[in-house]
């Protein structure tokens, strides 16, 4: 098997290694700390030419991040969860300065109840921030998108920041093997930091992030965000054509599993859409037509290339892991949203809510929903929320419940 | 006895100015006098590194009164982001990215409301690292930008928006003035000073002398406020020489945590100051809360005796 065996985290920690950051603000929060020990370990040792310094927590991790891109220094840096709400409005400070880093989230579910295990609700509520993002499904897909996440960060047209996202657990610590790029080659995919706008000193002083009053100048520059976001679309695909053509591996904003000829589609992100490809499989070995959309890029919303994957299917799940309370998945009301104007859009589209806090997805549940999608594509009428539950699961809970309801209460 | 070396006279500070008129901010704020006075030894190589509070309408698109740089962070977190530019500039410069004569001196700007409250712990982390940068904190003792609310730098007896006078609390704010001098002071940074804008010699000197040093060199500038504290803005001066003289206002400076008072005031009555406020107008009218005011006069009194003791 080609390539090292190594953890998401890892993987994380060499896509930062090998874009030769200068500069690694940290804070340590499950899962993600391998990625931030394994850097602090190289800048310790020489390795990298990086300063790593440990902050007081990630919202001055952030603030320290997005100051030192500011200033003209390629930052790398990694949170999760709890810790990616607590930098929540520095993000947005970030994106406004226009200040290009690469920020790893290792999904982890928040509180509360507080737990560990992944969903998306974490990323997800930056979605709005001004961050691109970028969700991958391997490790060698993490490394990759870091990579790739610097060359379009620090395009003149986006100059944006990026989150690249992967799963607590199921990928953080789960090994897989991974092509270490040669750092030459690397070198050749991503040029030096030299940023024409940015950057403080004595000779050139600027002012960023300056109050402005009124609407007229905040709207402009609010808009100037959302343009320069939407030219990432262009600029990924120029990366992805250029990263193919020095590493042999194609990223597209989308991925399709077995979509030629599928009658009904699973819309998925991340790890867990390894599993959702292995149910594709097996419902194709009964002889359903069905395939898989995995959303890669969910910031710039890549909304053609989705409606060009799903036009013409009789029916749509959208397998969310995460959910708004009260309305549902997040990702499902985005899809149906740039599905409206499409003559050929599928005639039904299903909602379904399963693995939040790492809940498990099972066979049945793919069955059932593959089942249910086929019924509402014949019946062209949706369904949804489905919140993903099964018969052991309930029985657990249950008797969790019965332990937690003590003896003589 | 602490002797001034390199301003000892008024003439010795430059005229040159570093803090342009014609800002938004109040008529008479004793906090932007204080900043301009210490601009004229930070000079013009600097990157002020903002926390929202008043001071964050002195850069108001598309102006800006300074020759230097600009970074607004948030509220709770512009130590966090001194520390990203200065480790930036320092990775630049030793990399050979950026020329060493590009340098900036880094100088946190932040009213008490972030500085007591809610930046307590990004200005700790910074001490803790033992970053290089100045911390101006310019203290008009409540959430000022917002219209004057409590904030944890509100001394007793004043009244606030929101420690409003009452009934069951007739002296308004109830709580003392948290020490953030001492808060500083416990993680041993080489230079804290604190400064009045009506002892300019003072406050040159401590900015001459803070320069001295590699590390964190905080700054507690009292900022009289006519908006805030009601009165005069032309009275500024004269507020800011009382609260040093009735001893409120110590002038006093840390060097490695060793503390020296700079000026020893003779100890006005705290009345000559108070009763030049609307903000403790309560403690006289419409009747004199002996009580409260004696209470204000026994911690002054209690500080001096403790300090020269």
């Amino acid at each position: 098997m080609a390539g090292e065996m190594m953890t998401g985290n890892l993987a994380a920690a060499w896509g930062a290694r090998l874009s030769a950051v200068d500069y690694i603000p940290a804070f340590p929060i499950t899962p993600q700390t391998e990625i931030v020990e394994a850097l602090a370990k190289w800048c310790e040792s020489g390795v990298m030419a990086a300063r790593f310094v440990t902050m007081d927590s990630e919202h001055s991790m952030m603030t320290a991040a997005g100051a030192a891109a500011a200033t003209g220094a390629r930052v790398f840096t990694a949170t999760s969860s709890q810790g990616l709400l607590y930098a929540m409005e520095v993000l947005y400070s970030i994106s406004g300065w226009r200040a290009p880093l690469v920020l790893v989230n290792v999904s982890r579910a928040l509180a509360s109840p507080i737990t560990l295990e992944p969903d998306h609700n974490d990323v997800l509520a930056a979605r709005d921030s001004g961050f691109l993002q970028i969700h991958a499904e391997t490790c060698q897909e993490v490394l990759d998108s870091i990579l790739i996440a610097y060359r379009i960060a620090e395009d003149e047209r986006v100059m944006l920041p990026v989150i690249v996202n992967l799963d607590g657990f199921y990928l953080s610590f789960t090994r897989e093997p991974v092509i270490l790029p040669a750092p030459e080659q690397v070198a050749q995919f991503l040029p030096p930091f030299r940023p024409a706008h940015l950057g403080f000193k004595a000779s050139a002083p600027h002012a960023l992030g300056v109050a402005v009053l009124g609407g007229t100048p905040y709207s402009y520059f609010r808009h100037q965000m959302h343009l320069a976001a939407m030219n990432a679309l262009d600029v990924h695909s120029e990366t992805a054509a250029a990263f193919e053509r020095l590493f042999g591996r194609r990223y597209d904003v989308v991925e399709g599993y077995r979509l030629d000829d599928a009658e009904d589609v699973l819309v998925m992100t991340n790890a867990f859409a390894s599993r959702g490809k292995v149910a594709v499989d097996a419902a194709r070995a009964e002889g359903r037509r069905v395939g898989l959309l995995r959303l890669r890029m969910i910031r710039p919303w890549p909304a053609d290339a989705i409606r060009g994957a799903l036009r013409s299917r009789r029916a749509v799940a959208v397998l969310d892991q995460n959910l708004a309370p009260g309305q549902g998945g997040i990702l499902f009301q985005e899809i149906a949203a740039c599905l409206y104007h499409e003559a050929l859009r599928p005639r039904a589209l299903c909602s379904f809510i399963g693995g939040l806090g790492g809940k498990n997805l099972s066979e049945g549940e793919f069955r059932t929903i593959f089942e249910q999608t086929a019924e509402a594509g014949v019946r062209e009428k949706g369904i949804g929320p489905v919140l993903l539950y099964t018969e052991a699961e309930h029985r657990e809970m249950t008797q969790l419940q019965m332990l937690a309801a003590a003896p003589g209460s | 006895m602490w002797q001034r070396e390199t301003f000892k006279k008024i003439k010795q500070i430059p005229s040159e100015e570093h803090v342009f008129p014609g800002t938004s901010l109040c008529a008479g704020c004793g906090g932007l006098e204080s900043l301009r006075l210490a601009a004229k030894v930070l000079g013009d190589d600097v990157l002020y590194v903002n926390a929202a509070g008043c001071f964050t309408m002195l850069a108001a698109y598309p102006f800006t009164p300074f020759k230097g740089s600009w970074l607004y962070t948030t509220m709770g977190s512009a130590p966090a982001g001194a520390q990203g530019v200065r480790d930036a500039l320092d990775v630049l410069i030793a990399k050979g990215r950026l020329p060493k004569e590009e340098d900036l001196k880094v100088v946190v700007l932040g009213g008490d409301g972030s500085t007591y409250d809610m930046a307590l712990s990004s200005t700790s982390g910074a001490l803790y690292r033992g970053l290089d940068f100045y911390y101006f904190c310019y203290d008009n003792e409540a959430y000022g930008n917002t219209g004057m609310q409590l904030s944890s730098s509100t001394p007793y007896g004043a009244r606030t928006a929101t420690s409003p006078c009452s009934l069951q609390h007739p002296a308004g704010t109830i709580q003392e003035k948290k020490d953030i001098f001492e808060i500083w002071r416990a993680h041993t940074p080489p230079y804290i000073a604190t400064v009045a804008p009506r002892y300019p010699l003072d406050l040159e000197e401590k900015f001459a002398r803070a320069a001295k040093f590699t590390g964190p060199k905080l700054f507690l500038a009292l900022s009289a406020c006519p908006t805030g504290w009601l009165y005069d803005p032309g009275e500024t001066p004269e507020v800011a020489r009382l609260a040093v003289e009735t001893g409120l206002w110590p002038l006093k400076e840390a060097i490695n945590g060793q503390v020296t008072h700079t000026y020893i005031p003779k100890l006005k009555p705290v009345e000559d100051y108070l009763k030049l406020q609307g903000r403790f107008r309560h403690l006289f009218e419409p009747t004199r809360q002996d009580e409260a005011i004696r209470h204000i006069q026994e911690r002054v009194d209690a500080y001096w005796k403790r300090v020269s003791g």
